[in-house]
C-alpha cells in the first residue's frame, strides 16, 4: 500500500512542477492543484495507511474501536483541502480578471508591475503594447 | 450565455432541493459524516445553478444579505458559540457543551451546533461570493 | 486570563466579521476598524505585562488537551511581537483614513485588512506546528485581497507574481508539516521540541527542517526566494504596502526562530552554518538591489530584504546575545520600515509621484516631512543614537562574540550601503531642485492630519528607543532567554511529567 502511495505522489508531484514550469498561468495553476493533491495523499501516508475502518464511533459507545484508520491526517486533510480551495479560487479569479484586462495569460507578456520601476524596464514597458498588438 | 427557459423556470424550484439537502448534511453532522463546511458548500452549489440560470444578481437577491455580508456573520455566529465557556474559569475559549432535552424524541443539541451553523453561512456566503463574480466575469 | 489569551485572535476576528456585514457603511467601517486596532493594542499590552518576567501562558482551545488539541501558548516573545503587531496595526489604520480612503473601503479594505491582522495574531499566539500553516494561509488569503485592492493593471501583475510564489511555498509547509507528523506522531510544538532530539531517523528530521526553512524562508523573502517581494510591494497602495512590509515578512522570520529553537535546537551543527550564509546573502543582495532602483517603493521593499538578514543572525548563531539582538532588531525595524512606508506615501502626496528622477525640492516645500523622513532613514543606517544603532551594535557585538567575524563585517558592510541608499532619496526626493513644479496636492485638513500623526508617533518611538535603550534591550535578553529554555515552554504546555515519558507517540516513529 506504502509503495503505491509513493508512486502516487511521485507522479503527481513530477506532473505539478511540469506544470509549474509553464509560462501559461491556466497551466500554473493546474499545476498547483495537482501539488496540493500529490502533498496531501503524502499526509496521508504519513499518517500510516493500514486500517480501512472509518474512524467513527459506533452507536452506543462512547470510544473508538481498536482497529480504526488514525483520524488526525484526514483531519490535516480536510483543512489543507478547503484552504486549497480559497488559495484555487481567488488565483483562478485573478487570472481570470488578467485575462481580461490584458488579454494575455502568459507570463511573459506580463510586464505592467515594472513599467517606470527603472528606466530599463520603463522603456521595455513603453515597448509592450506594440507586442501585444502583434500576438493578437 | 443564454439559458433555455426550462432552466430558467425551474430554477427556484431546484435551488430549495439543495438547500433542504444542506440542512438535512449540517444537522446530521453531529454524530456522522457531514457538518456545516460541507452543508455550506452543498447550499452554494444550489446558488451556483440559481445564478447560472438567472444571473448573478437575481442569486444575490435570493440571499437576502450579500454574500460578504453572510459570510462575516457566519464567522460572528461561530465566534459567539464559543462564549459561553468564557463564563466559567475552568474552560478555555471554544470549550462546547451539550443538552438533551426530551420533548417526546430526545434531542442532542450543543453549542457545537452553533459553531456548525457559523461554519455554514461563513461556507455558503464566501462560496456564493466566488461563484457569482465567476459567473458575472463569464458573461 | 484564558480569555486573555484568545483576545488577539478574537479582536480582529470580530473586527473583520463586523465590518465585512457593514460593507455598505464605510464611515461606520473606519470607526470600528479604529476601535478594534486600538483594542488590540491595549491587549496585547496586557498579555506583555503578563510575560514580562518570562511567564509563559497557555490555553487549550475547546478543552482538548495538550498535544492532541490546539494550544495557544504565548511567551514574552509572543507578546512582544503582539504589541507590535497592535502598534502597526493602530498606525495603518489612521494612516488609511488619509488619502484615498473612501474608495479603499468600498474596495473591501477594512475586513481584509483585520483578516491580515487576524492571520499575523494568530501565528504568534499558536502553539501548533498545523495551527500556524492555516494562520499563514488566513495571512496570505488576506494578503492577496489587499495587494490587488485597486484593481489596476500593475496590481493585477504584481498580484499574479505574489500569488504564485507563495502558493508553492504554503504547499512546501503542507509538506513539511505532513513529514514531521509522520516522523514524530505530533503537531504540537511543545511536543515535537520533547520528541524531536529521540527521533532514530534524524536524516529525515534534518530534511524536514530544511523544507520547513524553505517555506518561512519564502514567507521572509530571504534569498534566495525573495524575488516576490519587489515583484509585489511597490505596486499596493500605501496603507497596505507598509503593513505588509511590517508585519509579512515579520511573521516569516518569527516561524524561523520559533521552530529552530524549539524543535531544532539539537541539530543546529547543520542549520547554523545555512542560515549564517542566507543570512549573509540576504543582507548583501538586498542592499545591491536597492542600491541600483530609483522609484522610492523599490528602494524600501530591497531593504526590507537586506534587513530580513539581521534578524536571522541571532537564529544562525543561537547564543542568548544574538536572539536578543534579533528581537531588537525586528522591533525596531517594523517601526522603521513601516514609517518609511508611510512617509513615501506623504511624499507622494506632496510631491506627486514616487520616481525619484521625477520629483524633489521637498524640503523646500515640506521640511517638517524631511525632517521626519531623517529619524527612520538614519536609523535604518544604523546612525547612533537612533534604535537602529543598537539592533546592529548587539547584533554585531554577538557576532564578534560566537567568532563569526565575516557575518559580523558583513553587517558592518551592509549597514554603510543602506546609508548610501537612504541619502540618495534624500538628495534626489528633498534637496536637488525639483524638475518640474509638484501639483498642489488637494489634500483636506483631516487627511493631513491622518497622514502625518503615525508618522510623528512612529518616529518617536524610534527615538525613544534610540535614547532610553535600557528597557528595550532588558525585555529583549529576557525573550531571548525564553526562547532557549526549551523545558520551560515543554512543561508550561504538557505539563512537568511530560518531560519524563519516552518519546514518540507512534509505536514506529522514525521509520519513515
Amino acid at each position: 500500500m506504502d509503495g503505491l502511495f509513493i508512486v502516487m505522489v511521485g507522479a503527481l508531484v513530477a506532473a505539478a512542477v511540469y506544470l509549474l514550469l509553464a509560462r501559461d498561468l491556466p497551466r500554473v495553476l493546474i499545476g498547483f492543484v495537482l501539488l496540493g493533491t500529490g502533498v496531501n495523499l503524502a499526509i496521508l501516508a504519513a499518517g500510516r495507511v493500514g486500517a480501512m475502518v472509518p474512524p467513527l464511533v459506533p452507536p452506543g459507545s462512547s470510544a473508538l474501536p481498536d482497529v480504526v484508520a488514525n483520524p488526525l491526517p484526514q483531519a490535516l486533510i480536510l483543512t489543507a483541502i478547503v484552504i486549497g480551495f480559497g488559495l484555487t479560487a481567488f488565483a483562478l479569479m485573478l487570472v481570470v480578471k488578467v485575462y481580461a484586462r490584458f488579454r494575455t495569460v502568459a507570463a511573459d507578456d506580463l510586464t505592467e508591475a515594472e513599467g517606470a520601476a527603472t528606466p530599463a524596464a520603463a522603456t521595455l514597458a513603453s515597448q509592450t503594447p506594440l507586442t501585444r498588438q502583434e500576438a493578437a | 450565455m443564454n439559458p433555455s427557459l426550462i432552466l430558467r423556470t425551474s430554477a427556484p424550484l431546484l435551488l430549495w432541493m439543495p438547500l433542504v439537502v444542506s440542512l438535512y448534511v449540517l444537522v446530521r453532522g453531529h454524530n456522522d459524516p457531514g457538518g456545516g463546511f460541507i452543508g455550506g458548500l452543498i447550499a452554494a452549489g444550489g446558488v451556483l445553478f440559481y445564478a447560472i440560470a438567472r444571473g448573478p444578481a437575481a442569486a444575490r437577491a435570493v440571499l437576502r444579505l450579500s454574500p460578504v455580508a453572510l459570510c462575516g456573520l457566519g464567522v460572528l455566529v461561530a465566534t459567539a458559540s464559543g462564549i459561553p465557556a468564557l463564563l466559567t474559569p475552568e474552560t478555555p475559549y471554544l470549550t462546547h457543551f451539550w443538552w438533551f432535552p426530551t420533548l417526546g424524541v430526545t434531542l442532542p443539541l450543543g453549542t457545537a451546533l452553533v459553531f456548525d451553523l457559523g461554519v455554514y453561512l461563513t461556507v455558503l456566503g464566501m462560496a456564493s461570493a466566488l461563484f457569482c463574480a465567476l459567473v458575472e466575469e463569464a458573461q | 486570563m484564558h480569555s486573555l489569551i484568545a483576545a488577539p485572535i478574537l479582536v480582529p476576528l470580530v473586527a473583520a466579521a463586523v465590518t465585512a456585514m457593514l460593507w455598505r457603511q464605510p464611515g461606520l467601517q473606519r470607526v470600528i476598524g479604529l476601535a478594534a486596532a486600538a483594542l488590540l493594542l491595549v491587549v496585547a499590552v496586557a498579555l506583555l505585562v503578563e510575560t514580562a518576567s518570562g511567564r509563559i501562558l497557555v490555553a487549550q482551545m475547546g478543552n482538548w488537551a495538550a498535544p492532541f488539541g490546539i494550544t495557544l501558548a504565548i511567551d514574552l516573545f509572543s507578546a512582544i511581537m503582539l504589541v507590535i503587531t497592535g502598534l502597526m496595526a493602530l498606525a495603518v489604520a489612521i494612516y488609511a483614513c488619509g488619502p484615498g480612503a473612501a474608495e479603499r473601503d468600498r474596495a473591501g479594505f477594512q475586513p481584509l485588512f483585520h483578516s491580515l491582522i487576524l492571520g499575523v495574531c494568530g501565528s504568534f499566539c499558536t502553539g501548533d506546528l498545523f495551527n500556524l500553516y492555516v494562520w499563514f494561509e488566513v495571512m496570505l488569503i488576506a494578503s492577496f485581497g489587499l495587494l490587488v485592492l485597486d484593481r489596476t493593471d500593475e496590481q493585477l501583475d504584481g498580484g499574479v507574481r505574489y500569488v504564485v510564489l507563495n502558493l508553492i511555498g504554503t504547499t512546501v509547509f503542507l509538506l513539511a508539516v505532513g513529514l514531521l507528523y509522520g516522523l514524530t506522531g505530533t503537531l504540537s510544538l511543545a511536543d515535537l521540541a520533547r520528541v524531536a532530539p529521540t527521533v532514530e531517523n534524524q536524516a529525515a528530521l534534518g530534511a524536514v527542517g530544511m523544507l520547513l526553512l524553505v517555506a518561512f524562508g519564502a514567507k521572509a523573502a530571504v534569498f534566495p526566494l525573495f524575488n516576490w517581494l519587489p515583484a509585489a510591494y511597490h505596486t499596493a497602495s500605501m496603507p497596505v504596502a507598509a503593513i505588509f512590509a511590517a508585519l509579512l515578512t515579520k511573521v516569516g522570520v518569527y516561524a524561523i526562530i520559533r521552530v529552530f529553537t524549539l524543535i531544532f535546537a539539537h541539530d543546529m551543527a547543520v542549520f547554523g552554518p545555512i542560515l549564517a550564509v542566507v543570512a549573509a546573502a540576504t543582507m548583501i543582495t538586498g542592499v545591491f538591489g536597492a542600491a541600483m532602483h530609483y522609484d522610492i517603493r523599490k528602494i524600501l521593499s530591497f531593504h526590507i530584504i537586506s534587513q530580513i538578514g539581521y534578524m536571522l543572525i541571532g537564529v544562525a548563531l543561537m547564543t542568548p546575545l544574538a536572539l536578543a539582538g534579533s528581537v531588537l532588531y525586528i522591533v525596531h525595524h517594523i517601526i522603521v520600515k513601516a514609517n518609511l512606508f508611510l512617509i513615501a506615501g506623504a511624499m507622494r502626496a506632496e510631491a506627486g509621484s514616487f520616481a525619484l528622477k521625477r520629483i524633489g525640492g521637498l524640503w523646500v516645500a515640506a521640511p517638517a516631512l524631511g525632517l521626519l523622513f531623517l529619524v527612520p532613514a538614519l536609523s535604518l543606517a544604523g546612525i547612533p543614537p537612533l534604535s537602529g544603532f543598537w539592533g546592529k551594535l548587539v547584533v554585531i557585538r554577538a557576532g564578534l562574540e560566537a567568532e563569526a567575524y565575516l557575518l559580523a563585517g558583513i553587517a558592518l558592510a551592509v549597514g554603510l550601503l543602506t546609508l548610501y541608499s537612504m541619502i540618495k532619496i534624500w538628495n534626489e526626493a528633498f534637496w536637488k531642485a525639483a524638475p518640474a513644479p509638484a501639483p498642489a496636492a488637494p489634500w483636506t485638513r483631516r487627511e493631513q492630519v491622518a497622514t502625518y500623526a503615525p508618522i510623528v508617533v512612529l518616529a518617536g518611538l524610534t527615538l525613544t528607543i534610540g535614547v532610553w535603550t535600557e528597557p528595550f534591550a532588558a525585555l529583549s535578553l529576557t525573550a531571548a532567554h525564553g526562547l532557549l529554555d526549551r523545558t520551560a515552554y515543554i512543561e508550561a504546555v504538557l505539563g512537568a511529567a511530560s518531560l519524563q515519558l519516552a518519546a514518540p507517540l507512534l509505536s514506529d516513529g522514525g521509520t519513515l
